[in-house]
């Protein structure tokens, strides 16, 4: 019984290609890893090798024949001794093709391309039960207690990063967790953010909890690789068997004066990502309740947080065990004539132009997203069903901005109530100056918040 | 501390006749298995990039035999031999070659991405250099958790100038992780002859700079890479940090199934597999110990193709996966 030898794939794009030359002519004798042919594919010229052993029967193929098909029979392989006999040679048949090779863009089904709609709910539930025992904190030590806490409850979390243990943070967020957790739990590591990103994300596999923390996001560009192709991917790529409970967190945006290379929003980078989660607190009290909630996910979250919000003090619940969950916003005014969408120092700008605003009679609805990753879209577009007008704030780039995903999901959501379009507020398309007047120009201000209002109100 | 070549050949194999057929049978079950991939590649089944081991094969099974229960490893996209040496199974690792739902990612990972929990095996890394911080990092949370396991990091001799691997031997140097970063050196990283990437030779020495021990290995040996796997395992369990194995080993076909291999010639290749081939070694020794006898052997050959010829008909027949797979697995759900 001959064995068809079959024209074959040599790279993952080939359909055809050109059987250059035939290197053994009928009735050698030819074994495993013996060249057979050289075959010209769409990328180069390649040697073909036989796989099993025998005596070449017959050529099916000529040499310099174009365009063969891919398992086209080109030749016929038989045992010691064996002749080829004329029935065993079957026309050059049509090759048959793998079931996946035939779907192409147009033959996709469109279940294929369906995308998840927008939660449809809004949840309104609030943050704390009413009653709860408020106390002024500032985002710093809000950090520091939601780290505590959850190193507390759970022996498998720790922190690593630079200066995180005795220098108590380069921002002071991990004051303290070094003498009560001790150096196995808070490790200062060395400065090499793609290495210990990557150790994080191996402890993470091997089921720890490890909090990263980045000096600031503008170093975990060393790093990106790593969140991106190994910690945000591989549940996906294993087919859901490999998760990555880790956290990377650390200021992120602009802080002051310095420079372009330490001022840099990653907020829409990081939200492109399916696979990861992204939260942006503005509040002490998110900036509590998210780092817990990112702590206990069991995907990876960036956590991007604002050196200038540190110092900053707000209410947080004096709470046992207070969480914020991600995908949930939190409407910080209600208003009836234009909604603002921000979120992490945005929301300062956003609430000083509604303050601003009120007294001219206009009232607007500010809405802060917290987590980028997922989205509460549902919120903005039920505020906007409402409002009929949307501004969006952030200090990242214009390019490719959250406000740029917001305005389509209105278009696709919202249009018919839109009695305006959309106003993308963000970052100016530079890298970030030095000098104090042109930062101030390079940044959002709560002055062309207050005009993009005016504009899209026609007042 | 410092970085060692050890010459001496191991002595007389102090070895049993079942684990040289142990080794023999594992060797040529991955050899089958690549060859078969191969086929199956020329027909258009298995797509993209698929990384063949051919003539690594004695790196793998010589490691695994020094490993016990609970080790972890970790390598990249050149990995079906380390899944099939640690134990996962070939029906499964075929199935995803050909991207079906039985394969081992529901077919969402491929060739280069494959993973099994349960047999510690880590994946399967499509970034050269990536897993060797993973691999640390795994180490890291066996020494949290002070339970004596060692993690196999693998890696090319490619890959052996990635900055992120000097990071690595640092951060493992510094905190005495319990890995063994075996450099899988075949001479080749794609087209680029080690020499013409690499200022000095010896990659067996590059630990020395973070104190960390090494040696080179000759990889055609199965049981050179199983003493010297021994010894580097100990060091690691005994709670000495970190060891370098630089393994030299070959491939016998191109760096990936669609490379022309122009780099090297024909003679270079032949010559290495007339002489130096990792099977036909046990084999040899096999037979001249009289352990085996050619009939013993032919039955184990049958055994194997029967296997592989059940994993690629079981990867053929396994259906594509469900379209609703597009959508799963993207995030894990909280455990409550
Ligand atoms: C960061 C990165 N750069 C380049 C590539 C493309 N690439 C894939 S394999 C490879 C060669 C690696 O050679 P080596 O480390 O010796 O491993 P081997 O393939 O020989 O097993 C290259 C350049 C990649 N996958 N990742
Ligand atoms: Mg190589």
């Amino acid at each position: 019984m001959a064995t068809e030898i079959l024209m074959p794939a040599l790279s993952p794009t080939m359909e055809e290609g050109t059987l250059a030359k035939w290197l053994v002519k009928e009735g050698d004798t030819v074994a495993s890893g013996d060249i057979l042919a050289e075959i010209e594919t769409d990328k180069a010229t390649m040697e073909f090798e036989a796989v099993d052993e025998g005596v070449l029967g017959r050529i099916l193929v000529p040499e310099g024949s174009a365009a063969v098909a891919v398992n086209t029979p080109i030749a016929l392989l038989v045992e010691e001794g064996e002749a080829v006999q004329d029935a065993e040679i079957t026309a050059p048949a049509q090759a048959p093709v793998p079931a996946d090779k035939t779907l192409t863009s147009e033959s996709a089904p469109a279940a294929a391309i369906t995308h998840p709609s927008p939660a449809a709910e809004v949840d309104t539930t609030p943050d704390w039960p009413e009653g709860t025992v408020l106390k002024k904190q500032t985002v710093r030590e809000a950090l520091r207690d939601a780290m505590a806490e959850e190193m507390r409850g759970n022996g498998d979390v720790f922190l690593m990063g630079e200066e995180v243990g005795e220098y108590q943070g380069a921002y002071k967020i991990s004051q303290g967790l070094l003498d009560e957790f001790g150096a196995k739990r808070v490790i200062d590591t060395p400065i090499t953010e793609h290495g210990f990103a990557g150790i994080g994300v191996g402890a993470a596999f091997g089921g720890l909890t490890p909090i990263v923390e980045f000096m600031t996001f503008n170093f975990a560009m060393q790093a990106i690789d790593q969140i991106i192709n190994s910690a945000a991917k591989t549940l996906y790529m294993s087919g859901g068997q490999m998760g990555c409970p880790i956290t990377f967190r650390g200021p992120n945006g602009a802080a002051a004066r310095v420079g372009a290379q330490h001022s840099q929003d990653y907020a829409a980078w990081y939200a492109h990502i399916p696979g990861l989660k992204v939260a942006m607190p503005y509040s002490a009290s998110d900036a509590k309740g998210l780092l817990k909630s990112a702590i206990r996910d069991p995907n990876p979250v960036i956590f991007l947080e604002n050196e200038i919000l540190y110092g900053r003090s707000f209410d947080v619940p004096d709470m046992a065990d207070f969480t914020v969950p991600f995908g949930k916003a939190r409407i910080w005014r209600s208003g009836t004539d234009v909604t603002i969408v921000s979120f992490g120092i945005g929301m300062t700008y956003a609430l000083e132009a509604a303050e601003k605003l009120a007294e001219d009679g206009i009232s607007a609805e500010v809405i802060d997203l917290r987590s980028l990753r997922p989205m509460d879209t549902a919120t903005v577009i039920a505020s906007v069903k409402k409002t009929n007008r949307c501004v969006t704030v952030e200090e990242g780039w214009p390019v490719g901005a959250i406000g740029n995903h917001i305005s389509a999901v209105l278009m696709q959501e919202a249009f018919d109530w839109l009695d305006a379009p959309v106003i993308n507020l963000t970052g100016k398309d530079v890298p970030m100056p030095y000098a104090a007047n042109l930062e101030k120009h390079a940044l959002v201000t709560t002055a062309e918040v207050i005009e993009a209002v005016r504009t899209v109100s026609y007042r | 501390m410092a970085a060692r070549k050890t010459t001496a050949k191991p002595a007389k194999p102090n070895v049993s006749a079942e684990e040289l057929k142990t080794y023999y049978r594992d060797m040529l079950l991955i050899r089958r298995f690549e060859e078969k991939a191969g086929q199956l590649y020329g027909m258009g089944l298995i797509g993209g990039f698929c990384h063949l081991y051919i003539g690594q094969e004695a790196v793998v099974v010589g490691l695994e035999a020094a490993a016990e229960d609970g080790d972890k490893r970790i390598t990249s996209y050149r990995d079906h031999g380390h899944m099939l040496a640690c134990g996962m199974d070939p029906d499964g690792v075929m199935a995803e070659l050909t991207g079906r739902a039985g394969g081992y990612s529901k077919g969402k990972g491929g060739s280069m991405h494959m993973f099994s929990k349960e047999k510690h095996f880590y994946g399967g890394h499509g970034i050269v250099a990536a897993q060797v911080p993973l691999g640390a990092g795994l180490a890291f949370a066996d020494k949290y958790r002070e339970n004596g396991r060692v993690t196999f990091t693998y890696f090319g001799d490619g890959a052996a100038n990635q900055g992120q691997v000097y990071e690595t031997f640092n951060m493992a140097a510094l905190w005495q992780l319990p890995v063994v970063f075996v450099i899988e050196n075949n001479q080749y990283a794609m087209g680029t002859a080690q020499r013409r990437s690499t200022s000095t030779p010896d990659l067996y020495t590059r630990g020395a700079a973070f104190g960390i021990p090494g040696e080179v290995v000759d990889g055609m040996d199965v049981l050179a890479v199983k003493a010297a796997g021994e010894k580097a395992v100990a060091a690691c369990r005994a709670g000495k940090g970190p060891y370098i194995l630089e393994i030299k080993t070959y491939r016998y076909r191109g760096h990936s199934m669609s490379d022309p291999a122009k780099y090297r010639t024909r003679e270079e290749v032949q010559k290495m597999r007339e002489e130096r081939d990792p099977i036909d070694h046990v084999r040899d020794l096999l037979l001249q110990g009289k352990h085996a006898t050619e009939d013993d052997l032919k039955s184990i050959d049958k055994e194997i193709k029967a296997i592989v010829g059940k994993a690629a008909d079981f990867a053929r027949e396994s259906p594509e996966p469900d379209l609703g797979e597009l959508w799963t697995d993207i995030y894990a759900e909280a455990a409550e």
